[in-house]
């Protein structure tokens, strides 16, 4: 048996005891917060000045850059750096994809919260969720092996298109586009709806015209987020997308994004050389363009009311 | 054991701390520990380790003739990555691994010292046009393969073959394959825009699925009829037409070291060179033994009788 401590020792012991928890705790999550923050801003300063390298030390002109859709850096005469087709392209399939992607997960989530709270959460959740564990990678193959002999079979064209991609990258964001949107609908208060009933609204009504403008700021959210990952997709994309350096100029041409010239391109150049810089450069597009979607993101939070 | 407990956690991030801290320093650390391992473990009994990277299309054989090399070897270890040509010359430029494998001249890749890197050519590739088997062409004049690939012609029947469009498929601008297709094949020519992908077998899958489909693959790649391989000008795209010089269109497997190989970059180099892996490996990868080349060429492509 243990002997009992006088109360003296026990106390000046627990209150030891408390000052060493709660200082390794601090210190512990400081560290988090401080690897976060490092790796962040370190990656911003690596991309940006790898990035600016093209501009800067092979003297691509920056308009001529994101202004000319003209792609052929290996023509050793006349190399013509251009990517204006690849971040039309980038644009296209996002939008395209977020007008598919938003009304499907923006319905679900209603599905979920308001029409079948009980049993279609609990058969749509476990979908959704099954959905976000699916490699990429797997999405593309069967985009490649489905979708693409699909589309040119039935709908024409070489089945590489803007369309395969805007499809297959639909259905990716579908879960992150659900989810918010479903949080965001389940926590507005209660009292929204009941009034909404009280004053002899039917279901739908209420849904139409006292949830979704209620719930907007947040649905928005969830759509710019799931846009920000369309944006950053590379592997899926490129599977089925033909990767062609034109600018398309029907959904069902060919096309190439920012993120399938890299990944087609980084294994194949040397380090510091001009093609090298721009894919590069193409990168720190990509970075200013998810900092902008953050920055939309963030716009839409501030307007939430509720 | 308690407070090994409690440490437990602190621990593991002051671990990733100096993992990260490590790995900032690497290519001046690497470059000095690369040398070191050869130098020191040329001995009787040979042991250390090997790091090879580059060419993707080359990993599949320098990794099985490392499985050989290790089981001759037990206590060496070689670590053979694939990242592409460009990744292999820029590593082995910078000596973070003793090998860097390429499928083009490191003369031809911009910002990599070639007169530090010593050549090692330890397999030949034989390439060429590839089309749909319903297109119904298997032999093509260069002129008119150059024509199909500017896009001067762009239906099959101004060949004679069917009335089929023609549908390119190319590899990315960066891309070793292309570079010497375009060569050797193409005179230089630049290829119209087409589908670029970048993988030998999504390559041959869609030129397969694809009416009129015309694209560009290694000779290890028609193992069966699903794609017709062209003959060039009459000349079939043979094995011994490529050794005695009258198919152009192939390229070395080149494997560079920084400065003389030494140590065990060069047992391993020379065992690559040994009849047993020369003639029995290399067909089993789909490659041509170099030792048996009756022909030679150079950086700049001018061949010559050896």
């Amino acid at each position: 048996m243990e002997k009992l401590a006088p109360a003296k020792d026990r106390l000046v012991k627990s209150k030891q005891n408390w000052v060493d928890g709660e200082l390794r705790g601090k210190i512990l999550v400081l560290l988090c917060a401080v690897i976060m923050i490092t790796a962040t801003i370190s990656i911003t300063i690596f991309l940006g000045t790898k990035g600016l390298q093209s501009f800067i030390k092979n003297g691509v002109s920056l308009i001529e850059f994101i202004t000319s859709t003209k792609w052929n850096p290996t023509n050793q005469a006349n190399p013509e750096y251009g990517v204006l087709p690849f971040i039309f392209g980038s644009f296209a399939v996002t939008f395209l994809a977020a007008i598919i992607a938003a009304p499907l997960g923006i319905g679900g989530a209603i599905f979920m919260t308001e029409i079948a709270p009980s049993w279609g959460r609990k058969i749509l959740q476990p979908v959704i969720e099954l959905l976000v564990g699916i490699p990429s990678v797997v999405y593309g193959f069967i985009g490649l092996t489905v979708l693409v002999p699909f589309i040119r079979e039935h709908v024409g064209g070489l089945g590489f298109s803007l369309l395969s991609g805007m499809i297959v990258l639909s259905i990716m964001i579908l879960p992150t586009i659900t989810t918010i949107a479903t949080d965001a609908i389940s926590s507005l208060p209660k009292s929204l709806r009941e009034g909404s009933y009280a004053l002899g609204a039917t279901r739908w009504q209420t849904i139409r015209k006292v949830l979704i403008p209620a719930a907007l700021p947040s649905l928005l959210t969830a759509i710019v987020l799931g846009m920000a990952r369309a944006f950053g997709e590379a592997l899926a994309v490129q599977m089925v997308i033909g990767n062609v350096r034109n600018l398309p100029t029907s959904i069902l041409d060919a096309s190439a994004t920012l993120t399938t010239i890299i990944t087609l391109n980084m294994g194949h150049t040397t380090y510091g050389s001009v093609e090298n810089n721009t894919l590069w450069s193409m990168g720190l597009i990509l970075l200013v363009m998810s900092f902008a979607f953050i920055l939309l993101i963030r716009y839409l939070s501030s307007r939430r009311k509720l | 054991m308690k407070s090994s407990k409690k440490l437990g956690l602190p621990t593991v991030f002051a671990a990733l701390m100096v993992f990260t801290a490590a790995c900032g320093g690497e290519t001046s650390s690497d470059k000095t520990e690369g040398k070191d391992n050869t130098k020191t473990e040329e001995k009787q009994e040979l042991s250390g380790s090997l790091s090879i990277s580059g060419s993707s299309a080359m990993q599949p054989l320098v990794a099985a003739a490392a499985e050989e090399f290790m089981a001759e070897n037990p206590n060496v270890d070689v670590q053979v990555q694939a990242g592409g040509s460009g990744t292999g010359l820029s590593q082995v430029s910078e000596g973070s691994v003793q090998i860097g494998n390429s499928d083009v001249f490191a003369e031809e890749k911009e910002g990599i010292p070639a007169d530090e890197l010593v050549d090692h050519k330890v397999a030949v590739v034989g390439m060429t046009a590839a089309v749909n088997p319903k297109v119904g062409i298997k032999d093509i004049k260069k002129e008119d393969l150059i024509k199909v690939f500017t896009g001067k012609i762009t239906n099959w029947k101004e060949l004679g073959g069917a009335d089929q469009k023609i549908v390119l498929v190319n590899r990315p601008d960066s891309s070793g394959t292309r570079a010497v297709f375009n060569k050797f094949a193409l005179d230089g020519a630049t290829p119209a825009e087409g589908i670029t992908e970048d993988s030998s077998n999504t390559v041959k899958k869609i030129i397969n699925e694809t009416d009129g489909a015309i694209g560009y693959l290694a000779f290890s790649y028609f193992t069966d009829d699903t794609v017709t391989p062209l003959a060039i000008d009459g000349v079939e795209p043979t094995e011994e037409n490529v050794q005695s010089g009258t198919f152009p269109v192939w390229a070395y497997e080149h494997s560079y070291t920084k400065g003389e190989a030494d140590g065990l970059a060069k047992t391993f180099l020379d065992y690559m060179m040994s009849d047993d892996i020369q003639n029995n490996l290399l067909k089993e990868q789909g490659y041509l033994p170099v030792t048996k080349m009756e022909v030679e060429r150079d950086a700049e492509g001018k061949q010559t009788d050896k």
